[in-house]
């Protein structure tokens, strides 16, 4: 197959009930494809009781259209949505951990804070965690800015995303909980509208 | 309502009888004896038949669930004895087969801790279950339990697995009763029927020229062979069937064309590639039908019916795709097509079986060869059943030659394991299918391969006298892989020659009557002696050792470059 070149990134949001090994369901769906999986992300969403997954992986299209209907096949899964980057809003967490003595030293910390939109969260006497948020270029720039001070520890969270379009998932639930749900829930969203896809 | 203090292992087995279970296949051990130990005072209810082996047991609860349209229903121990249920699983998730196995599992408090007999039955068995869960707490049985059974038979059916720690079976609880499940809110195993792309399938069928329906298993899991046979009917079209899909249209309904694919008919393998509208009902697209995929039917519209959502469009691109359940689209469709004759498309069928059958098909039916084909075997046994026995098939030549030449007249009569290829599914699948149809008469044709995989099972036949003959189609090889060693490896026959014991003999040790047949002149008789045997019977046919399976299509060749010779 020589769908290397339409690759991008996609991001895979998935509804699901709070189960155990419902992860490894999710994640054998990827590793039987051999897709590496860029970031995953599970916490609860705003319906409780929800479990809310954001997946990133970089494939093609087609790839993860199958993929994703892979992954709403399995019981557990409510419902499950993929975006490309336009499609949503995201953002990563990054956490630094610097020397104090280096850095207080060296910089001046307020402006390095103001300049990449970032917190100290934690100031002790041997060291300072910095913490910002963004997209990977912009955790990036933040720490090539602290590697000349001794960036002892960097870690950074997987994307959390927003999909832009979507209008929650409170009264879809309701409608998933009914007996004969309606139209929408039922519906083959795969089938109805090809091209719109995935949007809520 | 109901409330009593029940033990864990007690729910297990009222969930099975208020299932409406009557046969459980399985095997003991440590970690499910209180399973078994309330199994004692339940024999009157539920039958257990003691396998001999925990394959054993799965492939005959598939038999049964293929015969009988029920669910399977599996016991086995925790470790080793789930794990040897993992191949059956693989099986059953890749052809749809409803079942739901039970395991035993360690105490609560072991888990983790590589205690005897442990393993994590439910990580191994994720990918290729549609549902697994273990219980670790008694009062859940009952409400998992009417969950496992209602995933397993409903929407496009799997198989499920139970892992039930010991703890929790020696468990007493406060039972309050079963109530069978049927609505699970993050599961939607029935979709609502679109008017829209019935419609549009509609239109694509009445403007067709030259249409051709494909179908599989998916017309019989639906129970809709009825609603299939008026569609087909209405509109006159040609239908050709996957190998999970035999046995839906009788063998001689004038509609039907053959077997689709790799060693399918001659006709529904080129006219795929010539037809205008391609039907697909309750198939999958399996590279074994289609070949080549990037010259599969690109000439032709496809409909796609199928109830499982993540199949349409994941082999073969479907301008219409029609989702539901075939017992309710089918229907749908019929009542707007248009009623027609297609004489003339039928006809081109009929040229190109009159082309198999002087070049293949006669050749191998009635052979002027020394050596005893496997085709001639399948038709002298066609012609004592006439049609009306349940063929269960292992994997190789001998499945193909049976696919390809045995006579249907009911649904559920071709059992055989199609999406894995499962060596040694033939004999436990056999004695499962007996169970699940005992009116019936059960043929199992296996090779001599694939009987050697599984011929424990003997042991069960024997302990329960259960009534299945047993054909070994002996070309004393690996056949099928032979074949392709002779076509694609300039004949290097790697380990492919295989040494056979006294089967006669060992089925005798069993205490199960047998011949063997080496010769033309007693094919007759011994086929007829073995269907008229009352009990169990194990007949061995020598056949010509070098035979190859034709038509083929090679692998990476497009339907059309199918080969006669």
């Amino acid at each position: 197959m020589n769908n290397n070149t339409d690759k991008q990134e996609y991001t895979i949001t998935v509804y699901t009930e709070n189960q155990v090994g419902l992860l490894n369901r999710i994640a054998i769906i990827f590793s039987r494809r051999k897709i590496n999986v860029e970031s995953l992300n599970t916490s609860p969403s705003e319906v409780p009781g929800i479990h809310r997954f954001t997946i990133v992986v970089e494939e093609s299209r087609d790839v993860v259209l199958k993929v994703v209907r892979q992954i709403e096949k399995q019981v557990e899964v409510l419902k499950a949505y993929f975006n490309t980057n336009d499609e949503i809003v995201w953002q990563e967490l990054a956490l630094y951990k610097v020397l104090s003595e280096e850095i207080t030293e060296k910089v001046k910390v307020e402006r390095l804070l103001r300049e990449f939109g970032a917190r100290a969260v934690a100031i002790r006497k041997d060291f300072i965690v910095f913490e910002t948020t963004g997209h990977r270029e912009e955790t990036n720039k933040l720490m090539k800015a602290l590697e000349p001070y001794g960036l002892v520890e960097f870690v950074r969270s997987a994307r959390v995303a927003i999909i832009k379009e979507s209008a929650g998932f409170h009264e879809k639930l309701k409608d998933f909980e009914k007996r004969e749900p309606g139209e929408e829930v039922i519906e083959n969203e795969y089938l109805g509208k090809r091209e719109a896809v995935f949007t809520m | 309502m109901e409330q009593k203090q029940l033990t864990g292992s007690q729910a297990v087995l009222e969930a099975c009888i208020a299932e409406g279970v009557d046969t459980i296949f399985g095997y003991p051990g440590g970690a499910i004896m209180p399973i078994y130990d309330a199994l004692y005072d339940y024999k009157e209810k539920l039958n257990h038949i003691l396998v001999r082996h925990e394959q054993g047991g799965i492939h005959a609860g598939q038999g049964f669930a293929r015969s009988s349209g029920k669910v399977g229903v599996v016991f086995a121990t925790s470790g080793p004895g789930a794990t040897n249920l993992v191949t059956g699983l693989a099986d059953a998730m890749i052809d749809s087969t409803p079942l739901v196995c039970i395991t035993g599992q360690v105490f609560a408090h072991l888990l983790g801790t590589d205690a005897f007999q442990e393993t994590d039955v439910i990580n191994i068995t994720m990918p290729v279950t549609k549902w697994n869960y273990q219980i670790t707490d008694a009062e859940e049985i009952p409400s998992v339990l009417a969950k496992a059974f209602y995933l397993a038979r409903s929407g496009r059916p799997g198989p499920v697995l139970i892992d039930i720690s010991k703890n929790a079976q020696l468990q007493q609880f406060n039972y309050q009763g079963y109530t069978p499940c049927n609505h699970i809110r993050s599961y939607r195993p029935k979709p609502v029927i679109r008017k829209n792309y019935i419609d549009e399938a509609v239109a694509l069928i009445n403007n067709a020229k030259k249409p051709l329906v494909i179908f599989g298993q998916g017309v019989i899991l639906g129970k809709a062979e009825k609603e299939f046979k008026k569609f087909i009917e209405k509109s006159g079209m040609p239908a050709a069937w996957t190998i999970l899909g035999l046995s839906a249209l009788p063998t001689d309904h004038p509609q039907n064309v053959g077997m689709l694919g790799m060693h399918g008919n001659y006709g529904p393998n080129v006219l795929t590639n010539e037809c205008d509208v391609l039907i697909a009902v309750g198939m999958r697209f399996d590279d074994r039908v289609t070949g080549r995929l990037d010259k599969y039917a690109k000439q032709a519209k496809i409909i796609h019916l199928d109830i499982d959502p993540s199949e349409i469009d994941k082999n073969v691109k479907a301008d219409v795709g029609v989702w539901g359940d075939c017992k309710e689209t089918l229907p749908l469709l019929t009542l707007g097509i248009e009623q027609k004759e297609r004489s003339e498309w039928l006809a081109v069928f009929a040229e190109y079986t009159k082309q198999e059958n002087e070049q293949c098909i006669h050749p191998e039916m009635y052979p002027s060869t020394e050596d005893m084909t496997m085709a001639e075997v399948i038709r002298n046994v066609n012609e004592i059943t006439e049609g009306n026995a349940i063929m269960v098939t292992d994997v190789g030549q001998h499945q193909m030659v049976t696919c390809r030449y045995a006579k249907f007249n009911e649904s559920r009569s071709n059992i055989t394991s199609g999406g894995l290829g499962t060596m040694g599914f033939g004999l436990p699948a056999a004695i499962g299918a007996k169970f699940g149809a005992q009116e019936r008469t059960v043929i199992a044709v296996i090779g001599d391969g694939g009987f050697q995989m599984t011929l424990q099972e003997l042991g069960t036949i024997m302990q329960t006298g259960i009534d299945v003959k047993i054909m070994i189609l002996n070309n004393q090889f690996l056949g099928m892989v032979r074949q392709w060693q002779d076509m694609f490896n300039d004949k290097r026959y790697s380990f492919v020659d295989i040494a056979s014991p006294n089967y006669v003999m060992l089925a005798k040790s069993y205490g199960i009557d047998g011949a063997k047949v080496e010769h033309r002149k007693d094919l007759v008789s011994a086929v007829k002696t073995m269907l008229e045997h009352k009990g169990s019977y194990l007949l061995e046919v020598m056949v010509g050792k070098e035979n190859n399976v034709f038509p083929m299509v090679p692998q990476g060749c497009s339907v059309s470059e199918i080969r006669l010779k």
